[in-house]
C-alpha cells in the first residue's frame, strides 16, 4: 500500500463549506462546452441508418447509390468493422452493438453509417442505402424470452453459472445465486408468510445531453476524440481495442456533460466516428438524435421478480428469497446478478437466497443507471416488507429496524459487514419531523431502504503551482456532479490556501496515466485520495525549498496553515515562507513545485438510505402528486455539502419518475413506440415537491476524510418507498412500476372487483 | 485459509463454495485459485472483486490479507 489510505479524524477550515462551484458561470453564460459545441476545419457529418425491425437478417446492404451522391465521402456498415477483439466476446458485443454484423437485433440496431459534408447530405444518402432484411420472430419481455420457445437471440449463448453447463443455446445467458442458510427451514419457522411477484419496465437514464462527438483518425492510426462521457479513458482503451489501434496513439478528451448516470459509461457511436474519418480521412462529427438515444443507446433492464420473506410473530424475520430476472437487451449483461447481490443487502438475515436471470431480448444493450439494478430489486423486496409489517401489526420502520444489518452480520451477498449505517438512517427516519406530518384524504406515506456498494479504482492526480502561488489541479474523472469544487477544497485544505487560488482541470488522456470511469460513485472519494496524496507530496517539495532557502535541514521545517515554518529555539529568528512566497522564488530554487499521486483506492465501503414520502392519489384519473420527500443518506463525510444534497435529490428526482410515469413501451411488432420526451415523460419541476435531505457522517475507515461515494444510492429506495405510500394511499398493493395513473386505475379497479 | 466463493464464480469452479488456499495477498490468493481452478481464468481475467473482513476489493492485488481473515471472492462490480 503506497499510501495510508486509513481515517485520520482530522480537524478542516475548508472541507464540509458550501462554495461557490467553479464552473457554474461557464454553464448559466453558454461557455462551457459540451459534446456538440466543438467543431473542427473540414469536418464531416455522420448520420447513422438503423434497423425499423426488431428482429432481422441483414441479406444485403446496397450502398452504391449512396456513395455516388455528391458530398458522400465515406460510408461504414459491419464488413468496415474488421474483429480485433481476439476472441474477447464481450468487446465483440460492444462491436456488434456500435453496428450490426449480418442480424439487426433490436429496432434502433445500426446497420450503415454515411459521413458527409453537411447533414442534409447525410440524411439524403441514408434513404439511398438499399438494405434487404429478412425478419425474424422477435421477442421483447423478460418472461416471454425465458418460456419455451422463445425466439432465440444468439444460438452461441448458453447458460452459465449452471451445473451441468448446458449444451443447448439459450436467452438466459446467466443463472446467479447469493444466499446463505437453509431458507426452507426458516419458511417453516415462520409465522406469517408473504409472496408477491412484481414488475418493473424499462427506463432511460434520460440525460439530456444526447450522446455526441468529433473524431478525427489518420490513415497512419493516430487520432483524437472529442466526446461527452464519464470515462474518456475506458472510451480510449475500447475504441483503440475495437479498430486495432495503439492505446498512445488515440488521445480523448472529455467535454462538460450534460448527465450520464451510467448511460455514457458504455461507447455506442464513438467507434462509428472514428472509422468514418480514417476512410474519409477528415474529421467528423456525429451527434445522436433524441430518437437515436432512446432506441439506440442503454437503458436500464425491465424486470420481473418474486419476492417471498417470512417472520416470526416477534417481528424476527426467518427467511427470505427472490428470483429475479432481468432482460439486458440483445447482447448478455450481469443486471440480474447485481440485483440479486443488492436484494436484500439491508438486512441481518440468517436464511437468504436470492437467484438473478440475467435475459437476452430484442431490445437495445442495457447499460448502467445509478446503482445498477438495486432500485428494482428493493422495489420487490422493499414491498413485501412493508406487506410483512402490515400482516404482522407492527410499525413498517420499526420492523425495518428489528432487523436491519449491523457491524458483523453477515451479508445477503456474502461477506460479514463492517461499521455500515443502515440502522443509524432508520433512526433518522423514525425521528424526523416529516413522519408527524398529518396525512390528508387520499393520501399515503411510505419509506424504504437501499443498499449500493461503491467502489473506487484507478485514479491518477497532477498537482501543479504557478509562480503566483495559484494552483491546477488535474485529474481524470470526468466531473458528473460537481466534484471539481470538492476536490479544489480538498487540495487547498491540505495546501493550506484559499479555495479560489485552486483551478481543477479535468485532463485528457495524454495528460495523465489511466483513470477508471466516473461510475461506482467513485468520483470524489478516489480522485479526493489521489489529490490528498498529491497535495501532500507537494508540500514536501515546498519544505525542501524552504529549507534550501533557509540553509536547515527539511527535518526542522513544518507546513502549517499554508506556510512553511522553521521549527526550534535554533530556527526561531527565520520568518515563515507562505506558499506564494515559495513559488514566487520557484524558478531558482529549483524549478517548478508539483505533487503528482496515482492510486488504486479501494475501500470505498458500502452505503445505505432510507427514504420517506408522502403522496396523495386522484381516484378519479389516478394520477399521483408527491407532497413531500425526505433523503436520509450517511455520505461518510461531506466534502461539499450543496453537492451530496445534489446527489441526493437528483436520485430522488429520477427514482420519483421511474415509479410513476417512464417507460419504454414496445408495439407487437417489437418496435419502441415513444422514442421521446413527449410520450416517455421525465419528471419536471411542477411535478416535485422540495426533496429534502439528512446527511449522515459515518467516517469511512478507508478514506483519510472518512468520505463515502455518495451518487447512487439515492436512487434505490425510490421506486419501493413511491409503491408503499401509492399502496398506502389507494389500499391495494401495487407491483408495477410504473405506477401510471391507467395502472393505478386499473388496480384500484380489480380491487373492487 | 478459506475462501468462499459465490454466483457463478462458484459454478465456474465446479458447485464449489469454498476452498481452502494460501496466500498473503489478494494477488497470491487469486494466483492459488486460478492454479487450483483453471476454470476459473478467464473470470479472473476479466475481473474479480475479493471482500477481506467485509472490505471489497477490486482492483488493489497488493492488498494484504491478515491471518484468519475472512475472504469472500465476488464478481466484480460495476456502476452507473
Amino acid at each position: 500500500m503506497p499510501y495510508e489510505t486509513a481515517y485520520t479524524n482530522q480537524g478542516f477550515n475548508l472541507v464540509g463549506s458550501r462554495v461557490n462551484r467553479p464552473d457554474g458561470i461557464d454553464k448559466v453564460t453558454g461557455r462551457a462546452k459540451y459534446g456538440a459545441d466543438v467543431n473542427a476545419a473540414g469536418q464531416l457529418v455522420a448520420k447513422v441508418l438503423r434497423s425499423p425491425h426488431a428482429h432481422a437478417l441483414i441479406k444485403k446492404i446496397d450502398t452504391s447509390k449512396a456513395a455516388k451522391l455528391p458530398g458522400v465521402k465515406a460510408i461504414v456498415t459491419g464488413d468496415d468493422f474488421p474483429d480485433h477483439t481476439g476472441g474477447n466476446r464481450s468487446m465483440m458485443d460492444i462491436l456488434e452493438n456500435c453496428m450490426a454484423r449480418g442480424r439487426a437485433l433490436y429496432d434502433g440496431h445500426a446497420v450503415a453509417a454515411v459521413a458527409a459534408i453537411d447533414g442534409e447530405t447525410a440524411d439524403k444518402a441514408l434513404k439511398l442505402i438499399k438494405v434487404t432484411y429478412k425478419k425474424l420472430p422477435h421477442v421483447t419481455d423478460v418472461d416471454a424470452a425465458m418460456a419455451e420457445g422463445a425466439p432465440i437471440i444468439h444460438d452461441w449463448v448458453r447458460t452459465a453459472g449452471v451445473q451441468p453447463a448446458p449444451t443447448t443455446a439459450s436467452n438466459v445467458a446467466q443463472r446467479s445465486e447469493f444466499g446463505h442458510g437453509d431458507v426452507e427451514a426458516g419458511f417453516a419457522q415462520a409465522d406469517i408468510v408473504v409472496e408477491k411477484t412484481f414488475k418493473t419496465e424499462q427506463t432511460h437514464q434520460g440525460y439530456i445531453e444526447p450522446h455526441a462527438c468529433l473524431a478525427q483518425l489518420g490513415p497512419d492510426g493516430s487520432g483524437e476524440l472529442w466526446v461527452t462521457t464519464q470515462g474518456h479513458f475506458t472510451f480510449r482503451n475500447v475504441c483503440s481495442t475495437l479498430l486495432g489501434l495503439d492505446v498512445a496513439k488515440l488521445k480523448v478528451t472529455s467535454s462538460e456533460i450534460g448527465g450520464g448516470f451510467g448511460g455514457k459509461t458504455h461507447v455506442w457511436t464513438e467507434p462509428v466516428a472514428l472509422q468514418l474519418s480514417r476512410k474519409a480521412n477528415r474529421p467528423v462529427k456525429l451527434v445522436m438524435t433524441r430518437d437515436e438515444v432512446f432506441r439506440a443507446s442503454g437503458p436500464t433492464s425491465s424486470t420481473s421478480i418474486d419476492v417471498k420473506i417470512g417472520a416470526k410473530k416477534n417481528g424476527r424475520i426467518t427467511a427470505a428469497t427472490a428470483e429475479l430476472r432481468y432482460q439486458s437487451g440483445a447482447f448478455p449483461g450481469m443486471w440480474a446478478m447485481f440485483g440479486a447481490m443488492t436484494s436484500f443487502a439491508c438486512y441481518d438475515l440468517k436464511n437468504v437466497k436470492s437467484v438473478g436471470y440475467d435475459v437476452l431480448v430484442n431490445r437495445p444493450k442495457v447499460a448502467a443507471y445509478r446503482a445498477p439494478s438495486a432500485p428494482m430489486a428493493a422495489f420487490g423486496v422493499e414491498s413485501v416488507m412493508d406487506m410483512l409489517a402490515a400482516e404482522l401489526g407492527m410499525d413498517a420502520v420499526e420492523f425495518r429496524i428489528k432487523n436491519a444489518a449491523k457491524k458483523g452480520t453477515k451479508a445477503s451477498y456474502g461477506p460479514i459487514y463492517g461499521p455500515i449505517g443502515i440502522g443509524p438512517t432508520l433512526q433518522a427516519v423514525k425521528d424526523h419531523p416529516h413522519m408527524k406530518r398529518r396525512l390528508g384524504k387520499n393520501q399515503g406515506r411510505g419509506m424504504a431502504c437501499g443498499f449500493w456498494f461503491n467502489f473506487g479504482g484507478q485514479t491518477c492526480t497532477d498537482l501543479n503551482i504557478g509562480v503566483d502561488g495559484s494552483v491546477n489541479l488535474t485529474v481524470g474523472t470526468v466531473d458528473v456532479g460537481g466534484s471539481r469544487a470538492s476536490l479544489a477544497l480538498i487540495a487547498a485544505e491540505e495546501l493550506g490556501i484559499d479555495y479560489d487560488q485552486v483551478r481543477v482541470t479535468i485532463g485528457d488522456t495524454n495528460s495523465l496515466g489511466h483513470n477508471d470511469t466516473t461510475e461506482g460513485s467513485r468520483g470524489t472519494f478516489s480522485s479526493g485520495m489521489a489529490t490528498i496524496f498529491a497535495a501532500r507530496n507537494a508540500i514536501e517539495v515546498l519544505k525542501q525549498r524552504a529549507a534550501a532557502t533557509w540553509d536547515i535541514p527539511v527535518d526542522q521545517v513544518v507546513w502549517e496553515a499554508g506556510e512553511a515554518r522553521a521549527k526550534g529555539k535554533q530556527n526561531s529568528n527565520l520568518p515563515p515562507l507562505t506558499l506564494k512566497e515559495i513559488a514566487a522564488k520557484s524558478p531558482r530554487t529549483g524549478g517548478p513545485i508539483a505533487g503528482h499521486n496515482e492510486v488504486v483506492a479501494d475501500g470505498a465501503g458500502v452505503s445505505f438510505a432510507s427514504h420517506l414520502v408522502d403522496v396523495e392519489v386522484d381516484p378519479e384519473t389516478g394520477s399521483t402528486r408527491v407532497l413531500r420527500y425526505t433523503v436520509i443518506q450517511d455520505a461518510g463525510k461531506a466534502i461539499h455539502p450543496d453537492y451530496v444534497e445534489g446527489q441526493f435529490q437528483g436520485g430522488a428526482a429520477q427514482g420519483i419518475g421511474w415509479a410513476l410515469n417512464e417507460e419504454y413501451i414496445y408495439g407487437d411488432d417489437g418496435c419502441l413506440q415513444n422514442p421521446g420526451f413527449l410520450d416517455y415523460r421525465i419528471p419536471v419541476c411542477s411535478d416535485l415537491p422540495f426533496i429534502d435531505t439528512q446527511i449522515l457522517e459515518i467516517p469511512n475507515p478507508n478514506h483519510p476524510y472518512g468520505v463515502r461515494g455518495v451518487g447512487e444510492t439515492s436512487i434505490v429506495p425510490p421506486l419501493a418507498a413511491i409503491g408503499n405510500a401509492v399502496s398506502n394511499a389507494v389500499g391495494v398493493r401495487m407491483n408495477h412500476v410504473p405506477m401510471s395513473p391507467p395502472r393505478i386505475l386499473k388496480a384500484i379497479e380489480d380491487a373492487a372487483g | 485459509m478459506e475462501v468462499q466463493l459465490s454466483g457463478f464464480l462458484s459454478s465456474a469452479a465446479g458447485g464449489v463454495q469454498s476452498v481452502e488456499l494460501t496466500g498473503e495477498t489478494v494477488g497470491e490468493l487469486l494466483t492459488s485459485l486460478e492454479l487450483r481452478y483453471p476454470s476459473l481464468r478467464d473470470a479472473i481475467e476479466q475481473g474479480v472483486a475479493v471482500a477481506v473482513n467485509g472490505e471489497i476489493y477490486r482492483d488493489r492485488r497488493d492488498q494484504p490479507i491478515p491471518p484468519g481473515a475472512e475472504v469472500f471472492l465476488l464478481p466484480r462490480l460495476a456502476g452507473g
